[in-house]
């Protein structure tokens, strides 16, 4: 009787086994997440002050390459080794490295709004904090968003190397099947996170032209002038590897 | 620190040799792949779309999950360190298609025109006057490849091949921060001395962007 692989033995998806696949793809998306709420918290509030103010505007700008070049692997193993293995530890260090691309790109996207359309504003009337919420955020959105898309793909990426240290998530299947010789379970492991991490960056793009008004990526005026507008994409300053 | 350093230059100075070329390497093969597959994209523009969604998807799946898929395709041994010039190929490939593409777009047509007046042909008009136009663009994507390159390589070390990864794994497994610190070090310090030569070549190559301030 031939093997079944890793992947299709029902034994793994049987939710009443330890470790099973669903509960640890479960794992990998909360960390994802909670990451990502915390990173946001930090990196868009404080993008959007630096874009607003013009203020420290230099920590903006290097933080993106900064970031891009801190090994991850290093900086969760150095975590690790100076706190101790637990949650918190990991979720600093997938959090130090979701900061940066939000944060650029944050910057990035309330940099590129027209000024004429802030003055516009002002000129009717609105309010600073109006301005902020009514104009530059809407605006900047897509850069935004692009910049949280970034940090999504690196954090699960991050969050898959984290296993190494002890973390859960579809990581443990790759470095289990690794130091267990079981390429089976690896190739279970890596088939199952890539595509987790293509089903979250299809859903960040989905989501990207859901949220963004028509009028800001150009969708609403392309019935009256199809050559006049370009949809405000990502730029590479805020692409992130995994 | 210090002590660790002088007693294990020979590990530190493999592990950073290895770092550095499985981290080059890929660039050096991606520059070769990106730049026709760029040009193919701009030149039958249906083909925009389809390169760069395929690229994206690529550059979505996590290096681990890469580097350990690729022994299932071509069939190279897990430790091999193939696995990670493949993928970062993949990865540098997928990031420059669209940079080189998007640098070829951004030309403006009247340039290109002019240049078609003075009898510029096709193969002529690409090197000489739009590939060198376009080059700003494509250098920044050329700067995000390499550095992305330089820290994904140490997570290679998790199949035991990773250059300065290496020193992660033994600070991990010693439960000893030091080599960890030097390998951060010596990665970041990598990284920011291969963008500074870009930043350079790019200086040398487009001296115009510099002349009356605007391109």
């Amino acid at each position: 009787m031939e093997e079944i692989p890793f992947l299709f033995d029902p034994v793994n998806w049987d939710l009443a086994t330890s470790r099973n696949l669903p509960s640890l793809m479960l794992d990998h998306l909360f960390y994802t997440f909670l990451t990502l709420a915390i990173g946001a918290l930090i990196a868009v509030p404080v993008g959007l002050y630096i874009g607003h103010t013009g203020r420290f505007s230099f920590i903006a700008i290097n933080a993106g390459n900064a970031g891009r070049s801190l090994p991850t692997l290093g900086l969760i193993i150095l975590l690790v080794t100076l706190i101790g293995f637990s949650l918190v530890p990991v979720i600093i260090a997938l959090v130090i490295l979701a900061i940066p691309p939000i944060l650029t790109s944050t910057y990035a996207g309330l940099r590129a709004i027209n000024p004429a359309s802030v003055d516009a504003a002002k000129g009717m009337g609105m309010k600073p904090l109006q301005i902020l919420f009514g104009v530059e955020i809407p605006m900047a959105l897509p850069l935004i968003l692009s910049g949280l898309r970034s940090a999504t793909l690196q954090v699960v990426s991050t969050a898959t190397v984290a296993s190494y240290v002890g973390l859960s998530g579809l990581g443990r299947l790759l470095v289990d099947g690794i130091a267990l010789n079981q390429y089976d379970r690896v190739l279970a492991g890596a088939i199952l996170v890539a595509l987790l991490a293509i089903v979250l960056d299809l859903s960040a793009a989905g989501l990207q032209r859901l949220l963004v008004s028509p009028g800001v990526s150009g969708r609403a005026l392309t019935r009256t002038s199809p050559k006049s507008t370009t949809p405000i994409t990502a730029d590479t300053t805020t692409a992130s590897a995994g | 620190m210090i002590d660790y350093i002088s007693s294990n230059t020979t590990v530190i100075w493999r592990a950073f040799s290895e770092h550095v070329l499985l981290a080059l390497i890929p660039v050096a093969l991606a520059i070769i792949f990106s730049l026709p597959l760029g040009y193919l994209a701009v030149r039958y523009s249906k083909l925009y779309y389809p390169l760069v969604n395929l690229s994206s998807i690529l550059y979505a799946i996590p290096s681990l999950a890469l580097f350990l898929l690729i022994p299932a395709i071509i069939g190279t041994s897990v430790i091999s360190p193939l696995n990670i010039i493949i993928a970062l190929t993949i990865y540098s490939v997928a990031l420059m298609v669209r940079v080189v593409a998007d640098g070829l777009n951004s030309v403006d047509p009247s340039v290109t025109q002019a240049a078609t007046a003075m009898g510029y042909r096709r193969v002529r008009r690409l090197f000489g006057v739009e590939l060198p136009i376009a080059l700003p663009v494509m250098l920044a994507g050329l700067r995000v490849a390499t550095v992305a390159n330089v820290s994904i390589v140490s997570v290679g070390a998790l199949l035991g091949v990773g250059g300065l990864g290496a020193l992660f794994v033994r600070g991990q497994q010693l439960d000893y921060a030091e080599p960890v610190i030097v390998g951060i070090v010596l990665s970041v310090m990598l990284a920011a001395f291969c963008d500074i030569v870009i930043v350079l070549v790019q200086r040398r190559l487009t001296p115009w962007t510099r002349v009356g301030g605007r391109a």
